[in-house]
C-alpha cells in the first residue's frame, strides 16, 4: 500500500448508494407485482405463431429479453431467419 | 389488553430469533408479564438461544394437536422474573400449525401474560403467515443488506394482507423497523445501506438499530439474551427499542460516529 493509497483509501468505493439505487428499482416493480415477467413465455409463443404465418421461424433462433427499469422497461424481440425463407414465402 | 407482537423478516439469518428473545426478556424486565412463542416448526431454536433447551418437555404443537395443557408446555425463565418461554417442535412441520389451532393457544395466553413475542420462521410462507396470523404489531428485522431490505419489503406486503386483521378488516399490523447488524464503519466508509436509506425504501417507522456486536455471539453461544449482557452495545440498543415499543421516546444511538481522536483514527486505518 503505497502512502498515496493510504490517505485514498476511501475513494471510489460507494457501493453502498448502488445498493440504494438497485432496491429503489427492485422494490417497485415487487410492489408493481412480482415484476410482471409471468407474461413472458406466452407471449413469445404467440408472436411466434404470428410470424409463421409469414416467415418459417427456427425456435432456437427467437430471442426475448426484457430489461426493467424504475419508470421505463424494454421488451427485446430478435428473430433471426434466413433471407431466402422470406422471398420464398414472398413469392408464393 | 394483552399484545401480539411478531418477530418476522423474510430473509433467514438476519437475527429474528436474537431479536424474539432480547424484546421477550426486556418487557419482561419491565415488568410485563411476557411469554415468547417459537413458530419455527422444525427448527427450534428460541429455547437454545434463551438457554433453556435441556428443560423442554412438551411443545406448542403438543398443545395444538395432542390434548396437552399449555401450562405443561410454558417454561418459567428461571433468570427474568414474568418471562416464559412456548418452544415448538423439533420433530414436526409446519403443516402440524393451524389457524383454528394458533388461535385457541393465542387466546388462552392472552389471559395470562401481558406481550406475547411470537417468533416468526424465515419465509414467506405458511410457517411465516401462521406466525403473523395473530399479531398487533410486527418488528421487521432487517439487516442493511440489499436481499434483506428486499425480502423485508415482500414481508410488510404479507403482514399488510395476510392477517387476522387484515382479513377482519381491523386496523392493520403496526410494523417497525429494527435494522440489526449496523456497522457504523462500513455505513461511513460508504459500504453500508445508511439506516435512512433503508428507512426511505420500508417507509415504516424505526423501532431500533442494532449495532454489530460480537457479544451477540458470545451470547448466543452462552444461552444467554444479548440483553442481559450490560457491557454489550447490541443488548443497550435492544433496551432501548423495548423502551420504544412501551411508548417513551428515546433518541437512536450508535448511529453517528463518535468523536475520535488522532490515535484512533490512524489504528482504524492501517488495520
Amino acid at each position: 500500500m503505497s502512502l498515496l493509497d493510504f490517505f485514498r483509501r476511501n475513494r471510489g468505493r460507494r457501493s453502498a448508494e448502488t445498493a440504494k439505487q438497485r432496491l429503489q428499482v427492485l422494490v417497485a416493480l415487487d410492489r408493481s407485482g412480482g415484476g410482471g415477467a409471468d407474461f413472458l413465455p406466452l407471449l413469445q409463443k404467440e408472436l411466434l405463431d404470428v410470424i409463421r404465418k409469414y416467415v418459417e421461424v427456427d425456435e432456437r433462433r427467437v430471442k426475448i429479453e426484457l430489461e426493467q427499469g424504475k419508470d421505463l422497461s424494454v421488451l427485446e424481440v430478435n428473430v433471426e431467419f434466413p433471407t431466402a425463407r422470406l422471398r420464398a414465402r414472398a413469392v408464393a | 389488553m394483552a399484545k401480539v407482537i411478531v418477530v418476522t423478516s423474510g430473509k433467514g439469518g438476519v437475527g429474528k430469533t436474537t431479536t424474539a428473545a432480547a424484546i421477550g426478556t426486556g418487557l419482561a424486565q419491565r415488568g410485563h408479564r411476557t411469554v415468547v412463542v417459537d413458530f419455527d416448526v422444525g427448527l427450534r431454536n428460541l429455547d437454545l438461544i434463551m438457554g433453556v433447551e435441556r428443560r423442554v418437555v412438551f411443545d406448542f404443537v403438543n398443545v395444538i394437536n395432542d390434548g396437552i395443557r399449555l401450562n405443561q408446555a410454558l417454561i418459567k425463565d428461571k433468570r427474568t422474573e414474568g418471562l416464559y418461554i412456548l418452544p415448538t417442535s423439533q420433530t414436526r412441520d409446519k403443516e402440524a400449525l393451524t389457524r383454528e389451532g394458533v388461535e385457541r393457544v393465542m387466546e388462552e395466553l392472552k389471559q395470562e401474560f401481558d406481550y406475547i413475542v411470537c417468533d416468526s420462521p424465515a419465509g414467506i410462507e405458511k410457517g411465516a403467515q401462521m406466525a403473523l396470523w395473530y399479531a398487533d404489531e410486527a418488528i421487521v428485522v432487517t439487516n442493511p443488506e440489499v436481499a434483506s431490505v428486499r425480502d423485508s419489503d415482500r414481508m410488510l406486503g404479507i403482514v399488510n394482507s395476510k392477517s387476522r386483521r387484515a382479513e377482519l378488516g381491523l386496523e392493520p399490523i403496526r410494523a417497525h423497523l429494527l435494522l440489526t447488524r449496523y456497522d457504523l464503519d462500513r455505513v461511513e466508509r460508504g459500504d453500508m445501506l445508511r439506516l435512512e436509506d433503508v428507512v426511505e425504501i420500508l417507509a415504516i417507522p424505526v423501532l431500533g438499530v442494532i449495532p454489530n456486536d460480537p457479544l451477540v455471539l458470545h451470547c448466543s453461544n452462552l444461552g444467554l439474551p444479548v440483553i442481559l449482557e450490560p457491557k454489550s452495545k447490541a443488548g443497550q440498543a435492544y433496551r432501548d427499542a423495548v423502551a420504544r415499543l412501551l411508548g417513551e421516546d428515546v433518541p437512536l444511538r450508535f448511529t453517528k460516529p463518535e468523536r475520535r481522536g488522532f490515535f484512533d483514527w490512524f489504528m482504524r486505518r492501517s488495520a
